[in-house]
């Protein structure tokens, strides 16, 4: 049973940042912008979460910090896009490079320092409960976040107006602008709200995974996010699911490869790739009868007409 | 003011006047100096060749463009709009041409992003349903867009400007893409707008509409006003006139053409969309025979993208007899093997489809010249003979263009086009299938076009025209078939293919109930 037990607290500690990043992203993609930058506002958000954390001594200012590093690196993102109608894949691609770049310069201080990892937080009553107490409420904050973000997500688009013009702004720039809708400042705000996420996802990592930085850490977790909000047909419920399922699988194949079964530990550790590569085919296979395809401006540059 | 008052003094009150409207693009006047009076209770309608200024004008009105100069008056009041938002809070809606939806929204998200979100989204589905049945345009707020057809969509539209109660409807081009049942239909609701008070600014370019709808016209050339009229005092040729300016040729066929043996076949042709949002071909047959035109209406979106598709060979058929050309079988060749056998293509799409739009006139000859035109020589393009194929395009169609060989996306819509449908002409096809012909194209240039494929089936090739212009089809065509829903009917001959008839298939009805209904109107 605690091995059960451990297995499940780390699956939701591995899915968590995914969720994070990727529920921004979806968000992003929603409006019409393809924001490839994920992984770079990721490890900018995971050294200047270390950052401020280790210099203020609170995980909360910390947070904080990677937040902000995110944004800043998607409004840079949004100048160029959005101001200056740059392809969305070149500057996307870029910010990545500078991001990975630029964190390095950072955090080259703070390797090798430690920090305290954020405290766990026990919700009164529940996480008395037998077995599942313990494995559901005494998570960390970053946790009880991502799980209210997204359902924060998925109302704001399915039950407010303002997630319906943002839907609308993704369906069709040009209709949307033709009935008087600001497009350009409502991408704008997408996307620091995707660079927002993507920052704290990348700050959960020093601050609550593993408490120290080292360059990289990221690990490719950003390009797991972007592939996820294809995976869920940009559904927020379906990211949910996509995001453990791939947490799952990538702490399954670590016990897996502990067990010994004799399989090289170069193919269980490619395996959550695998599983993500087959659900997006079958996805895509079953995409006539569910209807639900991307959004129809999704990477296309736009430029109003005055 | 309250309503009332302005109501009971407005009798001849202008409701919005537009004075001394310019917009500048650069050096480039959009409208030049253009007043223009609209009352309530009455259809006005703007009338011009594309590129006459009609769409920035009231794109003016609608606040969407702020004019270079000259000024709005809104009941008699200056006003400056801000934009959309601030024209519908005076009470201006707009139907758009290209439709201003959101295909992958219901019917109610499409019409709550049209209003201001002052009501629940609970009352505003309750007031669509209200609404749409009280003008009888019925829809089902709940379909997402991109399963409507056409007419249904635009719809929507009428219902979005409707739900606002507005003072002044702006509609764009709105029979441009109808049929003639669903054309007048629309007329209906118009007319009883009208009855209500409201006015009413009808863009169009067909001018037996605008002569039984319309109360007043005023006539656009070259962004300046060239008249206010009585549309029903004048002809249509003569508001012709005043919109091109010059008297506009009559197209002809040559008398004597031989109509031959089938030159191009389509057999029993069933093909699934690669798109989701596509439709399906259901075992469409039909035969060209050379010497002949042979038209395909319908209503968009009924599957004559996807014909095109297949005949041109941008996407193969199931069977290799399921097209034939000249006599061999093509349908599991691509679009060059097939030009190799004689045929010719020209697509709906002028730029990014039918050219590349940054590449110069000469490479876009060689994009599809390369087959069978000797444009290429040991590998090498032999860029004398590209240039002397713009050449020889530009003196037979009269192309205008700034220099010899500029880029395909500086020509204006008609010289492309004509361009486009010269290349392929020239050289000679035995099969020419042509989308869209003349969509969007001036008067002159339109003529240009058409008489070039009565020519050529003249000279023995077969020409296949698809078209969404009921006119045109009727003016060239030797027989007429018609799409719905990826079927293709049976070809009518001209002489028993009136509009009424057509527009039946083109909603879909049965040979058989055509019949019928013509029966009972001679009973």
């Amino acid at each position: 049973m605690p091995i059960v037990e451990a297995i499940i607290i780390s699956v939701i500690a591995a899915s968590t940042p995914l969720l994070l990043a990727a529920a921004g992203e979806l968000v992003v993609e929603r409006s019409g912008v393809l924001n490839l930058g994920v992984e770079g506002m990721m490890i900018m958000g995971a050294a200047c979460g270390f950052a401020g954390a280790y210099l203020s001594g609170s995980t909360f200012v910390g947070a904080l910090c990677g937040i902000a590093a995110g944004m800043a690196l998607s409004f840079v993102f949004a100048v160029l896009t959005l101001g200056l109608a740059v392809n969305q894949v070149a500057a996307g691609l870029a910010l990545t490079i500078l991001g990975v770049g630029l964190s390095g310069l950072i955090g080259a201080g703070f390797v090798g320092q430690k920090i305290t990892p954020a405290p766990h937080l026990y919700i009164p009553g529940l996480s008395d409960i037998p077995v599942v107490g313990k494995m559901l409420f005494a998570q960390d904050g970053f946790v009880y976040f991502s799980v209210v973000l997204v359902i924060g997500i998925w109302w704001f688009l399915y039950r407010t107006r303002g997630g319906l013009i943002l839907r609308a702004v993704g369906d069709s720039h040009t209709s949307a602008h033709a009935l008087g809708y600001p497009v350009l400042k409502i991408r704008l705000m997408a996307v620091l709200f995707g660079g927002g996420c993507a920052g704290l996802a990348g700050a959960f990592l020093p601050l609550a995974y593993t408490p120290f930085f080292i360059p990289g850490m990221t690990a490719g977790r950003g390009w797991i996010a972007l592939a996820l909000v294809v995976f869920s047909s940009w559904l927020p419920g379906r990211l949910v699911a996509g995001a453990y399922l791939f947490g799952a699988v990538s702490i399954l194949q670590l016990h897996a490869q502990a067990l010994g079964l004799g399989i090289p530990s170069q193919l269980m550790t490619s395996l959550p790739y695998l599983a993500t590569v087959i659900v997006l085919v079958l996805i895509s296979r079953g995409r006539g009868s569910t209807g639900s395809v991307a959004p129809a401006s999704l990477g296309v540059v736009f430029v109003p007409d005055r | 003011m309250s309503d009332q008052e302005s109501a009971s003094h407005s009798a001849r009150a202008p409701l919005l006047q537009a004075i001394g409207i310019t917009k500048r693009y650069g050096s480039f006047l959009a409208n030049d100096d253009v007043s223009i009076d609209l009352f309530p209770g009455e259809i006005h309608a703007l009338l011009g060749e594309n590129g006459a200024g009609k769409s920035t004008l009231v794109k003016t009105m609608y606040g969407l463009i702020q004019p270079s100069a000259g000024e709005l008056r809104w009941q008699g009041e200056k006003i400056e709009l801000t934009g959309p938002a601030d024209a519908r809070s005076r009470g201006i809606a707009m139907v758009f041409q290209h439709f201003s939806l959101f295909d992958n929204l219901t019917v109610a998200e499409n019409v709550a992003l049209g209003l201001d979100g002052s009501e629940s989204f609970a009352a505003m589905s309750a007031r669509l349903a209200q609404v749409s049945r009280d003008y009888g345009l019925p829809l089902d707020p709940k379909r997402e867009v991109w399963r409507l057809s056409v007419g249904e969509r635009q719809r929507i539209e009428i219902v979005r400007a409707l739900m606002q109660n507005p003072k002044l409807l702006i509609l764009d081009e709105p029979t441009a893409v109808l049929t003639p049942q669903e054309a007048d239909q629309l007329f209906t609701v118009l007319e009883r707008l009208k009855s209500e008070g409201r006015a009413l600014l009808y863009i169009s370019h067909k001018l037996d509409e605008v002569k039984r709808l319309c109360d007043t016209a005023t006539i656009l050339r070259g962004g300046k006003k060239v008249a206010t009229c009585n549309p029903r005092e004048e002809t249509a040729a003569s508001m012709a006139r005043m919109m091109v300016g010059a008297d506009i040729g009559e197209v002809k066929a040559t008398t004597a053409r031989a109509v031959t043996i089938p030159r191009l076949l389509i057999r029993d042709l069933s093909l699934e969309p690669d798109d989701p949002h596509g439709t399906y071909l259901r075992n469409v047959s039909v035969e060209v025979f050379g010497g002949e035109i042979l038209g395909i209406a319908g209503v968009a979106g009924n599957g004559q993208d996807e014909l095109f598709a297949a005949l041109s060979g941008e996407r193969l058929c199931p069977n290799e007899d399921d097209v034939i050309i000249d006599g061999h079988a093509a349908g599991h060749l691509s679009v060059t093997p097939r030009r190799k056998l004689g045929a010719a293509f020209v697509p709906e799409e002028r730029l990014g489809h039918g050219t590349a739009p940054r590449m110069k006139l000469s490479e876009n000859a060689l994009l599809t010249g390369h087959a069978a035109s000797r444009m290429v020589k040991h590998g090498f393009v032999d860029r004398p003979a590209t240039l002397k194929a713009v050449d020889a395009t530009t003196q037979s169609f009269d192309v205008r263009k700034a220099k010899r060989d500029p880029e395909a996306a500086s020509l204006s819509g008609g010289n492309l086009q004509k361009f486009i449908v010269g290349r392929e002409i020239l050289r000679e096809p035995g099969v020419l299938v042509v989308s869209q012909p003349t969509w969007g194209v001036d008067a002159g240039a339109a003529a240009v076009i058409r008489q070039a494929l009565l020519d050529l089936s003249g000279r023995g090739s077969a020409v296949l025209v698809i078209s969404q212009d009921l006119d045109e089809l009727i003016e060239i065509s030797d027989r007429i078939a018609v799409m719905f829903h990826g079927t293709l009917s049976e070809p009518i001959a001209r002489a028993e293919a009136t509009r009424e008839k057509l527009g039946l298939l083109m909603g879909g009805a049965a040979p058989e109930s055509i019949k019928e209904a013509a029966h009972a109107v001679g009973a």
